[in-house]
């Protein structure tokens, strides 16, 4: 158990993240999951340093990640469930009122 | 050789379920497959000994985060049959995007030389003790901003969602407080015998 190990899974679950976004491009939720399974890989490389190097700053900082990740969540739900109550949907490409 | 054995059952676990969330046909079954991705990656953070992270992900990440995932998907009534109708046309895109960006993962990784795992310097403390020295001096700072980006989670999380239903009788008490007697109170002399007008 190298740390080649824990980078290769780490990839592996961000390539799945990515794929994620592209499978389900049209609900929200799926693509808030996605996200959430990209920041659980880049957390599992920041540890997988953090061991292999002896420095425990590697893991403050998924703390911060993970801090972060929270909030994310509870603002991309909260602006979701406001979303839906206007629009009764939660269609990613639905989502076009500003014409951006 | 044990340890070989551990890391390759979380991580098939873990992978195999990430492929669950994004696959899955039930939303429901979505989110449960991101708690066992979540509970099982907190195993691998013990194998790095990262007990501390691995207590943390169990605790924030699965009893809250996902929780909250799972509040959402079961309180919005939405068809997720409809929402996946033409997923599978965005499939090539996605599985020709995810093995560019694997292979890249690849070819960087090769580049990577790391000694065996290194002892940190200075006396042995715990893998708790260890982030709380580091975290409440070198870090202080941005752990301080890091309470506050919560704070602001917190409170835009209550803004966006709060609202104000029209036609629903509620108490207001500053308008209570705010009545005097003179628009509260008419005194009225009633005549003996006519009874009280309007």
């Amino acid at each position: 158990m190298s740390l080649h190990h824990f980078l290769v899974l780490s990839a592996i679950l961000f390539t799945i993240g990515i794929v994620g976004i592209f499978l389900n491009r049209r609900n929200m939720i799926i693509i808030l999951m996605s996200i959430e399974l990209i920041l659980l890989a880049v957390n599992i490389n920041f540890v997988a340093f953090s061991h292999y190097l002896g420095d425990v700053s590697g893991q403050i900082f998924t703390f911060f990640v993970m801090t972060v990740a929270a909030a994310e969540a509870a603002i991309g739900l909260a602006i979701l469930v406001a979303f839906f109550r206007n629009r009764s949907t939660i269609d990613v490409e639905e989502i076009d009122s500003l014409k951006g | 050789m044990a340890a070989d054995l551990v890391f390759y059952f979380f991580s098939v676990i873990v992978v195999g379920a990430a492929l669950g969330v994004i696959v899955s046909r039930n939303q429901v079954h979505s989110v449960l497959f991101l708690i066992l991705a979540f509970f099982n990656t907190a195993g691998l953070f013990v194998l790095l000994q990262a007990e501390f992270l691995a207590a943390l992900l169990v605790i924030v990440y699965m009893g809250a985060v996902a929780v909250l995932f799972l509040f959402v998907v079961m309180m919005l009534d939405v068809d997720f049959e409809e929402l996946r109708r033409g997923a599978m046309q965005h499939l090539p895109m996605g599985i020709a995007v995810g093995a560019v960006l694997l292979v890249e993962f690849i070819f960087i990784l090769n580049g990577v030389h790391v000694d065996g795992p290194a002892q940190a310097a200075g006396v042995p403390v715990t893998n708790t003790m260890a982030i709380g020295q580091l975290m409440y001096t070198r870090f202080l700072f941005p752990f301080e901003i890091a309470s506050l980006i919560l704070l602001v989670a917190l409170i835009g999380a209550v803004v966006l969602t709060l609202r104000k239903r029209k036609g629903v009788k509620r108490q207001d008490i500053s308008s209570q407080i705010a009545r005097t007697r003179e628009e509260a109170v008419k005194l009225v002399q009633v005549a003996s015998g006519e009874g009280a007008k309007p």
